[in-house]
């Protein structure tokens, strides 16, 4: 309210300013703050998607909270998270830096590279669903027998699968903001270690490593919250099969919600989600540390 | 495409005769595990795309007795004649519908709140609209879509592309926002007080000045929106149900599930579906790439 203090005519004409942001607050309320608040008291309810919805308190955390889905669907979640960090990280980390270099094939290297990006998830794990079919996908027309297998009808194998295809799809996106990141490190940095006679192995983990701190921060965010949202590949490459091996928190909560018409469970299930993604991005906030990565952790 | 093929050679050489010159500067100094990572990574890329794309062309009764990896001799394309025959011209203009419709009022309203933090950094209110949307952005927002179809069927907009549209601009605000205020905060202070002592009002300042000279950021992030709303099969698979409102992956996804061992028809529809964001790709490549990583790498 300081703004009471300013002149006049300027006061009036700074009144219009709350109003240009209300168009964008009323639909965002609406359709991300409301619903927000609404998981939180659904999961309250029993409700079956059609009919009346019931309070119901907390039966449908109780029947969540028993079912031994819940601590499955967990760990799916988490080893997901965490292998397909472990091999996109350190491959997107070096095919930034390669991709970082001058040399003009590199760039056009980047063209392929990135195709992967503008790909629906749909169509990529439709693809590759044909492409791994063991009767009638590549290994089969190749004869190789090691490439023919049930790649999608094993637990372990499915899930190799997903995180393989998860990181076809998204290394790419961290490649370049790793290159954006090795691309902005002041070149003197590199003399002067090679006038110490550091050589290029030494100069990566002592020099282009620890100044791409901010950037593995915040591919890693993006990486970790955005398994949590893994929905539409692991739908349609596996349906969360074969029986339960890839059903991670999302397709389970679709699973309960809009398959077995119990919105009650899912609601509670989506609100786990929530309160993992919101502490997972808080968490990784405080390793970054500072107001530095700030604004850029907020991408989360 | 030739012509960048054939290019690269040039420099190539250059940085070959100064490696000779300058043996000791390591930025000329081959980066073995870098390279070797990157012609496998091209590989690893390059193959599927390039055996989805063959098939594609091949008939379906050569597919099964053909190497997958040689192009078929005689290319077809009654595979894509199929796929459209099958409505995916209308799940085309359903795609086109509901990416113009939300992008369109996803960017002009991010922009104008944008602006308004900017400008009105000063008000409470509008720190706290910012907060609110930055929040947003911490959230993954697929956990509201049960709470989202509620409201979709209490407004009678169940199986509409409008239904499709409404939350889709609410998901877009929070990362537009905070890219489009990052660049109004760069346009210099002296040009907002100019503006002002000619006596433009807010709201003439917003198009008249913000707006041209942050004209790049707007690009960037309606690309950036339009590929994820154009791409998206969460909101499609629970707000619809007819055949006549499908987009174009939830299209793909049910065209799988019928012709599915018809693995060159699938393919066809794939590729079919991914053209219109390819052409796209190839005219406005950096255009593309900026706009995915805008809010992450500045």
């Amino acid at each position: 309210m300081s703004a009471l203090t300013g002149h006049p005519s300027r006061r009036e004409a700074r009144g219009i300013l709350p109003w240009l942001a209300a168009p964008a607050l009323v639909v965002f309320v609406g359709f991300a703050v409301v619903p927000l608040v609404g998981v939180f008291a659904l999961s309250f309810t029993t409700w079956d998607g059609i009919g009346a919805i019931r309070l119901s308190g907390l039966t449908s955390w109780r029947k969540v909270l028993t079912n031994p889905g819940l601590p499955h669907a967990l760990w799916v979640t988490f080893l997901v998270m965490a292998v397909s960090w472990a091999v996109q990280t350190p491959l997107s980390i070096l095919l930034g830096t390669f991709l970082a270099g001058r040399q003009r094939y590199r760039a056009v290297l980047g063209v392929v590279y990135f195709i992967p990006l503008m790909l629906s998830s749909a169509a990529i794990a439709i693809a590759y669903k044909a492409l791994l079919d063991p009767n009638f996908g590549l290994g089969a027309g190749l004869n190789i027998h090691a490439l023919s297998q049930d790649w999608l009808g094993r637990p372990g194998l499915a899930f190799g699968v997903v995180v393989f295809v998860v990181s076809w799809q998204f290394i790419p996106f961290h490649s370049l903001i790793y290159q954006g990141g090795v691309q902005q490190i002041p070149q003197s940095l590199y003399e002067a270690a090679q006038l110490d006679g550091a050589g290029r192995i030494r100069q990566f983990f002592s020099i282009t490593l620890p100044q791409l701190k901010y950037t593995v921060i915040t591919s890693s965010t993006l990486m970790v919250v955005g398994s949590l949202t893994f929905f539409d590949l692991i739908f349609v490459l596996t349906e969360g099969g074969p029986g339960d091996a890839t059903r991670v928190l999302a397709l389970d909560m679709y699973k309960r919600g809009f398959q077995a018409s119990l919105m009650g469970p899912a609601s509670a299930i989506a609100v786990i989600l929530v309160l993992l993604g919101l502490s997972l991005a808080l968490l990784l906030r405080r390793l970054g540390g500072g107001d530095a990565g700030a604004s850029q952790l907020e991408g989360a | 495409m030739t012509t960048t093929l054939t290019e690269p050679r040039r420099p190539q050489k250059a940085t070959q005769r100064e490696r000779q010159r300058h043996p000791r500067r390591s930025a000329h100094r081959p980066n073995w595990a870098g390279s070797l990572a990157g012609w496998l990574w091209l590989a690893v890329v390059a193959i599927p795309l390039y055996w989805a794309l063959i098939t594609s062309l091949k008939a379906r009764s050569r597919y099964y007795a053909s190497n997958p990896l040689v192009p078929t001799s005689d290319p077809t394309l009654d595979n894509y004649r199929m796929v459209i025959e099958s409505d995916f011209v209308r799940y085309f203009v359903n795609s086109v519908v509901v990416t113009a419709g939300a992008v369109v009022p996803a960017v002009v309203f991010s922009f104008m709140a944008a602006y308004a933090i900017v400008r009105g950094w000063r008000m409470r209110v509008l720190r706290a609209v910012n907060g609110l949307f930055l929040m947003g952005l911490a959230i993954p927002l697929q956990a509201t879509v049960i709470p989202v179809y509620l409201i979709i069927i209490k407004l009678r907009l169940y199986d509409s592309l409008l239904a499709l549209i409404l939350p889709s601009i609410a998901f877009a605000i929070p990362l537009s926002v905070l890219v489009l205020s990052n660049f109004i905060r760069d346009v210099p202070k002296e040009l907002f007080d100019s503006m002002r002592v000619d006596g433009a009002t807010e709201w003439t300042t917003l198009w008249r000045l913000a707006a041209p000279l942050t004209r790049p950021a707007i690009v960037t992030v309606s690309i950036f929106n339009a590929l994820t709303i154009w791409n998206g099969f969460l909101l499609p698979l629970i707000l619809t149900q007819s055949p006549e409102r499908r987009t174009l992956p939830l299209a793909l996804w049910t065209f799988q599930g019928q012709y599915g061992v018809n693995v060159p028809a699938v393919l066809a529809a794939v590729v079919l579906t991914t053209l219109p964001v390819l052409v796209l790709y190839a005219f406005g490549r950096r255009q593309l790439l900026s706009g995915l990583t805008a809010g992450f790498s500045r």
